[in-house]
């Protein structure tokens, strides 16, 4: 399975990653999936609900969720996963992320060391544990 | 009973046949959810614990209003109307244990 995210895609999420910094911000991928493939199109910001433990941790607004995902629906796409940042941390799923998954969809985690914007790593549950999946733009 | 649309979040569709969406006939958006697991054998205990109640990690939408700011499951139906259902994200980079990732 590749994950494709377009360059302009990428460098929104980095600058999104910049200002959120060194607080955690997270949002909602938006796109098609095939067999073999999660084309991402569009991907939105998110608030952050737990504000006490902004710097390691995040909760979607679940409303911000549903509207994610009625302008999917308007396009003719999906929410085909969740975003978010690491600050100070590597771009691989914690055990936090790994119990409160969901199984198909994409988690694009983009870290972010002392403001600075690292490489992007896309997973994905199977069964227990995250499976890493190529990541293109 | 009135033809409402249940929307099936990508996580969820493994029970349904890979559908997004379901329509249901139902008065309230806990009958529209029975018939719905009654269809999709599985999915009714992804949403509902075994108490009866929605479960901690599901939010569930008529229109544009979270179900917990109505009257629950409880909450009444009208005629095309749309229920959501939105999976609780949540997560983080803190962790006492190492990752998880294989």
């Amino acid at each position: 399975m590749t994950v494709r995210l377009p360059r302009d895609l990428r460098h929104v999420l980095e600058c999104w990653a910049r200002e959120n910094y060194p607080q955690e911000a997270c949002g909602v991928l938006i796109g098609r999936q095939t067999d073999s493939e999660v084309a991402i199109a569009d991907v939105v910001h998110t608030r952050n609900l737990n504000i006490e433990r902004a710097r390691d941790r995040f909760e979607l607004d679940p409303g911000d969720l549903l509207r994610a995902g009625e302008r999917a629906f308007g396009l003719g796409l999906d929410v085909v996963g969740i975003w978010h940042t690491h600050p100070d941390h590597p771009a691989r799923p914690s055990e936090t992320d790994r119990a409160r998954a969901w199984e198909a969809w994409i988690y694009l985690i983009v870290p972010i060391r002392k403001g600075a914007v690292g490489e992007p790593r896309a997973w994905r549950l199977n069964g227990s544990g995250f499976v890493e999946h190529v990541l293109k733009s | 009973m009135n033809t409402v649309t249940v929307r099936i979040p990508m996580p969820l569709r493994s029970y349904t046949g890979g559908a997004d969406e379901i329509a249901v006939e139902a008065a309230t958006v806990r009958q529209a959810l029975e018939v719905l697991g009654a269809r999709h054998e599985g999915i009714l205990n992804r949403v509902i614990d075994p108490s009866g109640e929605l479960r901690q990690f599901v939010n569930v939408f008529v229109g544009a209003r979270n179900v917990q700011v109505l009257d629950g499951l409880a909450t009444p139906l009208a005629k095309g109307d749309v229920i959501s259902i939105i999976p609780a994200v949540a997560g983080g980079h803190h962790d006492r244990l190492r990752p998880m990732a294989r």
